[in-house]
């Protein structure tokens, strides 16, 4: 693929995330003209079912949420190299599946880890 | 290709999936309706063609409620941050073989990588909202989404050992070589993948962070008028995204017998699939959460591997 050609498709890219963030604003923007603005504080306060909100929201949460995080990023970077090997499998032949079967295990032991561990579990 | 002319072709597909998302939407309520045996809408237009036109115009009309207590800045850019990476998704899909936008060759890895953005949109929305609701539905999202993004990556992995490349061309056209789609040889990774997609954009059964029932609407409760409509856009872009990228790597894209064009093709198997979605919305009750992490992390992402293993084997065993 010559260079130029390789650069003109991540320009269409740009102009896709470049148009994805205007529409919004300009939306929003012409919206202005169309909608009523009348805020009093009964409209402003937060949500909570009629009832007078009590405290803060943004309160510390469960830790069960925070393992989840970090399993997800052990997870995701087991995929990440995955992706590479898996596009050359068929030129690595049985050195290259071994090495990744080897890899799985070791990832698949510390799934079973988690698991005996009742990491998973929720509650 | 001129700049121009990408302008143009951006622009042209915004519209066209304004006006696809328009029709899922009716889609889905008009198949829900029918299958609760109800009509749906049908009072805006024939057969209620125009009801999701009325409905976005009257998000615009309404007031646009910003709560005092909320994180302005965070609460203005969470529904954009949820949007635009779900439309950018759409920069690199391949509609038939001489339409399709930039021809990547990391085509999968940037359609992955990026449609996890929206994951933030959906924290920021439920962070800065300073509202419970807002907060346990967004924290719920966020793990459940991370949870079945893992088996979801995995999934898409055995068809790209069998083709070889993440380019979305190369798999149609591998597809079209070996005569068969790949829902066939990759049948486990077609279901994994049909469930995650479901749990990855927060569809019912696995709707928990929107569970009405208990939490109102979820990360959106406090957002109202057009910047909740954008929420709303980014979800079905997101979903006709997933859709579009399922029709690719399991139903062989816009291949088909010749008596209709291929992007004919295309939309009826993108359709098909999300009536799939449609199906089971109507069919089954919401899952509990911890049914839902469980199912997530000791059934698919082990299905994945198993499916990675195998696929691979039988690749290197039939020699490449």
């Amino acid at each position: 693929m010559q260079l130029g050609v390789y650069y003109d498709n991540y320009l269409l890219v740009l102009i896709f995330i470049l148009l994805g963030i205007a529409l919004p604003v300009v939306a929003l923007t012409f919206g202005r003209f169309v909608r009523p603005h009348n805020p009093y504080p009964a409209k402003t306060s937060p949500y909570e079912s009629g009832i007078k909100p009590e405290g803060d929201a943004q309160v510390r949460y469960h830790v069960a949420y925070y393992i989840i995080a970090l399993e997800f990023i052990i997870f995701d970077v087991e995929t990440v190299f995955m992706y590479p090997w898996a596009v050359v499998l068929y030129q690595l032949g049985w050195v290259g599946l071994n090495m990744m079967l080897i890899f799985i295990a070791i990832l698949a032991l510390g799934l079973a880890y988690s698991w005996k561990k009742k990491v998973l579990e929720w509650n | 290709m001129d700049v121009i002319l990408m302008v143009v072709y951006a622009g042209i597909v915004m519209n066209l999936l304004l006006g696809g998302v328009t029709f899922a939407i009716l889609f889905e309520r008009k198949v829900i309706g029918y299958m609760q045996l109800r009509p749906g809408p049908n009072r805006h237009g024939p057969w209620g063609l125009l009801q999701t036109i009325a409905d976005v115009t009257k998000l615009l009309m309404k007031e646009d409620i910003i709560p005092n207590e909320a994180d302005k800045k965070i609460f203005v850019l969470a529904p954009v941050l949820a949007f635009a990476p779900a439309f950018a998704v759409f920069a690199v899909l391949p509609f038939t073989e001489n339409l399709s936008g930039a021809d990547l060759n990391i085509g999968i890895l940037y359609i992955l990588g990026v449609s996890s953005i929206t994951m933030l949109g959906v924290l920021m929305g439920g962070w800065s909202s300073n509202n419970k609701y807002s907060l346990l539905g967004s924290i719920r999202g966020i793990a459940q989404m991370v949870s079945y993004e893992i088996p979801l990556v995995l999934s898409v992995l055995g068809i790209i050992v069998l083709v070889g490349s993440l380019n979305l061309r190369d798999i149609v056209g591998y597809q079209e070589s070996i005569g068969i789609w790949f829902i066939i040889p990759q049948f486990l990774a077609f279901i994994v993948y049909f469930i995650s997609s479901i749990a990855e954009l927060n569809r019912s059964p696995f709707d928990l962070p929107e569970a009405e029932s208990e939490l109102v609407s979820g990360y959106h409760t406090e957002y109202s008028g057009f910047r909740f409509a954008f929420f709303m856009l980014a979800e079905y872009t997101y979903a006709i995204a997933i859709s579009a990228l399922a029709t690719i790597l399991f139903f062989g894209g816009w291949l088909g017998p010749a008596f209709l064009p291929g992007i004919i093709w295309f939309l009826l198997k993108m359709a098909a699939f999300m009536f799939g979605w449609y199906w089971l919305r109507a069919t089954l009750p919401r899952a509990r959460v911890d049914h839902l992490m469980n199912f997530g992390w000791k059934v698919l992402i082990p299905l994945a591997l198993l499916n990675i293993v195998i696929t691979s084997i039988i690749k290197v065993w039939m020699g490449g």
